[in-house]
C-alpha cells in the first residue's frame, strides 16, 4: 500500500512538473517524447525475444495442426487493415491537435479507437475459434509460441486503447493543453509502433507460415 | 541533449504547416505506399504464384521496406540532428534485435540438428 502511494505521490509530482513547463514553455516536450523512445525501444526486444521463440518453435507442431491448415490469410488481411487505417487516422488526430482543433482531434481518436476495437473483436474471434478447434496454446509448441507472440501483440493495443479512452477524457476535460500534447504525442509512437510490429506478425507468423 | 524541437512543440504556434508532426499528404502517402507494400505479398502468398522458396524471401523484403515506409511517414524518423538520440537508440535497438533473433535461430538449429535419433556423438 505505502508503495503504491509513493508511485501515486511520484505521478502527482511529475503530472506537477509537466503542468508547470506548461506554463513556462520551456520544455518542448523533446525529452519526454526520448524518454519514451527509449521506452519503446526495450519493448522492440520484448517482442524480439517473443518472435525469436517463434522462429524456433514454429515447425514443433506436435502432430497437431499446422500454420497452413489454421490461418485464413482475408480474415488476417483484415485485421491488418484496421491496424493499418487506425495507424493513419491516429495521425490526423495528431495533425488536429498540433492545429488546437479539438473537436476534429476527439473525432479521430475515437475512429481510431473504434478502429483498435475492430481489430481486438477480430483477433480474439480467431483466438476463440482455434481453442474451439482444439488448437489452443496447449496443442504444441508452435501454438504456444503463436499465441505469445500474437497475444503480447494484442495485449499492446488493447492497453493503448485504454490509454486512448484517458487521453480522450484529459482532452475533454482540459482541452489541447501543451501537456495533452506531449502526451498524445507519446501515444501516437506507442500506436504506430505497434502497427510496425503487426507487418512482423503477418510477415512471419501468417504468411511465411501459410506459403511454406 | 536533443533539445532542439522534436516531435512536440504543441504550444510553438509560430511553425506551423509542415510541422514535426508530418503534414495530411505526407501521412496519404505512407498510407497508400503501406497498402500497396501489404496487398502484394498477401496477393502473392494467397494465389501460389511463386513458389514458397521465393515468395518467403520476397515477404521479408517487402516487410522490412514497408517498416522502414512508416519509420519514415509515420514516425517522422530522419537524421536531422534533433533527432539524433532518436536514432541512436534505435539503430542500437536494431543491433540488439538482429543478434537476439538471428543468433537464437541460428543455434537452435544447429540444437535440432544435434537431437534427431542417432545424431548425438557417444563417448
Amino acid at each position: 500500500m505505502s508503495n503504491a502511494h509513493s508511485v501515486a505521490a511520484a505521478d502527482a509530482a511529475l503530472l506537477h512538473a509537466v503542468e508547470a513547463h506548461d506554463e513556462h514553455h520551456h520544455d518542448d516536450g523533446s525529452k519526454t517524447t526520448l524518454g519514451f523512445w527509449i521506452y519503446l525501444m526495450s519493448d522492440c526486444i520484448l517482442f524480439a525475444a517473443v518472435f525469436a521463440a517463434f522462429a524456433v518453435l514454429r515447425g514443433q507442431t506436435a502432430g497437431g495442426p499446422d500454420a497452413k491448415e489454421l490461418f485464413s490469410l482475408p480474415y488476417v488481411a483484415g485485421e491488418t487493415a484496421f491496424l493499418l487505417v487506425s495507424s493513419f487516422t491516429y495521425g490526423m488526430a495528431m495533425i488536429a491537435a498540433e492545429k488546437q482543433k479539438q473537436s476534429a482531434t476527439l473525432r479521430w481518436l475515437g475512429v481510431t479507437l473504434l478502429l483498435g476495437l475492430g481489430f481486438m473483436f477480430m483477433e480474439l474471434h480467431e483466438f476463440a475459434e482455434l481453442i474451439g478447434e482444439d488448437a489452443g496454446p496447449d496443442r504444441s509448441a508452435f501454438l504456444s509460441s503463436f499465441f505469445t507472440l500474437v497475444g503480447t501483440h494484442g495485449l499492446h493495443v488493447l492497453s493503448g486503447m485504454v490509454w486512448m479512452v484517458t487521453l480522450i477524457a484529459h482532452v475533454l476535460r482540459r482541452g489541447l493543453t501543451h501537456a495533452n500534447i506531449v502526451r498524445l504525442t507519446c501515444l501516437s509512437l506507442f500506436w504506430h509502433f505497434l502497427d510496425i510490429v503487426w507487418i512482423g506478425v503477418f510477415t512471419i507468423v501468417y504468411l511465411s507460415g501459410v506459403a511454406a | 541533449m536533443a533539445t532542439a524541437h522534436t516531435t512536440a512543440h504543441g504550444h510553438d504556434h509560430g511553425h506551423h504547416g509542415e510541422g514535426a508532426h508530418g503534414s495530411v499528404k505526407s501521412y496519404i502517402v505512407g498510407f497508400v505506399l503501406s497498402v500497396i507494400l501489404t496487398a502484394i505479398p498477401f496477393g502473392l502468398v494467397m494465389s501460389g504464384a511463386l513458389p514458397a522458396g521465393t515468395a518467403i524471401p520476397v515477404c521479408f523484403g517487402l516487410g522490412i521496406v514497408q517498416i522502414i515506409v512508416h519509420l519514415v511517414y509515420f514516425l517522422h524518423m530522419n537524421s536531422s540532428s534533433a533527432r539524433s538520440w532518436n536514432m541512436a537508440a534505435f539503430l542500437f535497438t536494431l543491433l540488439i534485435v538482429a543478434i537476439l533473433v538471428v543468433g537464437s535461430w541460428w543455434v537452435m538449429l544447429h540444437l535440432n540438428a544435434n537431437m534427431m535419433p542417432g545424431a548425438m556423438p557417444m563417448e
